[in-house]
């Protein structure tokens, strides 16, 4: 089954002073999104993102279209009990602690008592927070603030985990608990859908990403294939204080970093440039054939011409 | 009332000690206890009388400007912060975080005024040194304080469904003056003919008829409250509050919450 299936959302704002110009915040969007995936929404920001998010948490109400979540409408009060959402740069209650914010949320999801107070003290042990369980939400940085969104939007045990931009504002020990996290979601077979615009994240935890820009989304890709062709070309990284000649006839394209040189050169010229090496005595490091990744593909989506171009260019030369 | 609509209403009602909202209680304490001092000092035979119309005045004073500051911000604050965001996320229906905020926001009221009026009983005690029957009516005037209060949250909640944080205070302290002086509308609006008057009638019978729970004279005085006027006003006060609570659900229900 589909866990989210969104079909033509739209959303246009009316803008202005007399509130009479429509401005539209995204294009109609149709996009399936299946059980246990994990889902990279990328964009830049102001692309549409958080907007299509606020629109399946009904947050906001879309000008055309509709979405259903889990098999039910996006209207549907029980679909809620199911879901969990974490927003961008989250702000709490200042007043509350960790804790009594994760009792109120567990209220509201109408967890039961004595099962909220235990999956309570699991989350904030899951999320690190174990110790700060009595501090006011005003004392806590904007990590753990991000640790505490990230607490109340798995509280309940949703099915389904929406996440905006949840790497947002965290160190790199940070980032790396919530990759580990949204792993761990992915392996108790939750369907994970979070917005990013860093794109070493989406990559590293992503089934398949959805580009969007301006609204629109320009296209809809698997992280495994984008990432795995080859694109006739070989890195091979070695020793050496400058290019050695022989390699720059070879028509390598090289780098000089420190003692180390990369160079990139067609795959067919790969034994002639190994052989130069060789008889050089160069000591080589590595050798690999370079892959299209996932930047490429984003710059490719929100900027088919430029791309287009390049690619023109290239094949003129 | 359901479990979410409670835990909503004790959580506003949370948020609003912790931040410190009862602190006023210290003010009143300190204007009551130099009220009563003074008043023993200078006042012959009128103690009573003037303790009573300084202490319940104080008390309408201190709970309508907190209702209003509370319950302008009850929504807009929520939006601002995007706290709103992981609640309504939840199986919480947006009637229900409105009714919640209304009911959090009464009882943080409601506790407000108790201790303050049990500031201006001490203070009577004082001055008096012992309680008579007729103050018992001082009870029924603190119950008219608070069905007040009631109306006052519904109305700045309804504006502050719609409209910024500070028009909102601007609408509801302006309706709350209005309503104030509704007995003088309506008998201004007998007095004028033509389109004028038809207009000071519509307006005396939409704004808040706050003169009719305005009993402290009265009670100051130790005269009684009828029964019916009690009834009447109570049931003025919850029709008039749903309705400013239900304007407010209906213009929620349809907000997007950018």
């Amino acid at each position: 089954m589909a866990a989210i299936e969104i079909l033509n959302l739209e959303k246009s704002y009316l803008v202005g002073f007399w509130h009479k110009r429509p401005k539209l915040a995204l294009r109609p969007l149709r996009l399936t999104i299946e059980e246990g995936e994990v889902f990279g929404f990328l964009g830049p920001n102001g692309a549409g993102k958080t907007t299509t998010l606020k629109l399946l948490m009904g947050l906001v109400f879309p000008t055309a279209g509709s979405a259903r979540l889990l098999g039910m409408d996006i209207n549907d009060p029980r679909v809620k009990s199911q879901i969990g959402f974490l927003p961008e740069q989250p702000y709490f209650y200042d007043h509350l602690t960790a804790r009594e914010l994760l009792n109120y949320y567990g209220s509201l999801s109408g967890v039961p008592g004595k099962t909220c107070a235990a999956r309570v003290e699991e989350m904030l042990a899951r999320v690190g927070l174990g110790g700060s369980a009595n501090v006011q939400l005003r004392k806590f940085s904007k990590g753990m603030l991000q640790r505490v969104g990230l607490a109340q939007a798995i509280l309940h045990d949703p099915k389904l985990v929406f996440l905006d931009e949840p790497m947002s504002g965290l160190d790199p020990m940070g980032r790396r608990e919530v990759r580990e996290l949204i792993q761990q979601l992915r392996s108790e077979g939750k369907t994970v859908f979070f917005s990013t615009h860093i794109l070493s994240d989406a990559e590293a935890l992503c089934d398949r990403v959805g580009i969007i820009h301006q609204g629109e989304l320009r296209g809809v890709g698997a992280v495994a294939e984008l990432t795995s062709e080859t694109k006739g070309q070989v890195e091979i990284i070695f020793c050496a204080p400058s290019v050695p000649a022989s390699l720059k006839g070879l028509g390598a394209e090289a780098r000089v970093s420190g003692d180390m040189v990369s160079a990139v050169l067609p795959e067919e010229r790969q034994d002639a440039a190994l052989e130069a090496l060789r008889r050089e005595h160069l000591r080589l490091i590595s050798l690999a054939p370079v892959r299209s990744s996932l930047e490429e593909y984003y710059i490719q989506k929100l900027h088919p011409a430029a791309e287009q171009l390049e690619q023109a260019k290239g094949a003129g030369a | 009332m359901n479990s979410r609509i409670r835990s909503i209403a004790f959580n506003t009602f949370r948020e609003a000690v912790r931040d410190r909202v009862l602190y006023n209680l210290i003010a009143f304490a300190l204007l009551i206890s130099a009220a009563a001092i003074l008043v023993g000092e200078i006042s012959i035979d009128i103690e009573h009388l003037v303790v009573v119309n300084l202490g319940l005045t104080a008390v309408s004073l201190f709970g309508v400007v907190i209702a209003i500051f509370i319950g302008i911000g009850l929504v807009s604050k929520e939006i601002d912060k995007k706290t709103l965001y992981t609640v309504l996320s939840r199986p919480v229906r947006r009637w229900e975080f409105v009714v919640g905020k209304f009911f959090g926001l009464t009882g943080t009221l409601v506790v407000n005024t108790f201790f303050m009026a049990l500031g201006v009983f001490l203070a009577l005690l004082y001055v008096a040194h012992k309680f008579e029957k007729a103050d018992a009516w001082v009870l029924a005037a603190l119950y008219f304080i608070v069905l007040q209060f009631l109306i006052v949250c519904a109305l700045s909640l309804f504006f502050s469904s719609f409209s910024t944080p500070l028009m909102s205070a601007v609408f509801t302290f302006a309706l709350f003056i209005i309503g104030s002086l509704s007995e003088d509308l309506r008998g201004f609006a007998r007095m004028t003919p033509g389109l004028a008057g038809w207009i000071a009638t519509g307006l005396g019978y939409i704004v808040p008829n706050f003169s009719a729970f305005n009993v402290i004279n009265q009670v100051a005085h130790g005269d009684a409250v009828p029964g019916r006027l009690i009834l009447l006003n109570t049931a003025y006060a919850v029709l008039y509050s749903a309705m400013a609570v239900s304007g407010a659900v209906l213009i929620f229900q349809r907000r997007n919450l950018k």
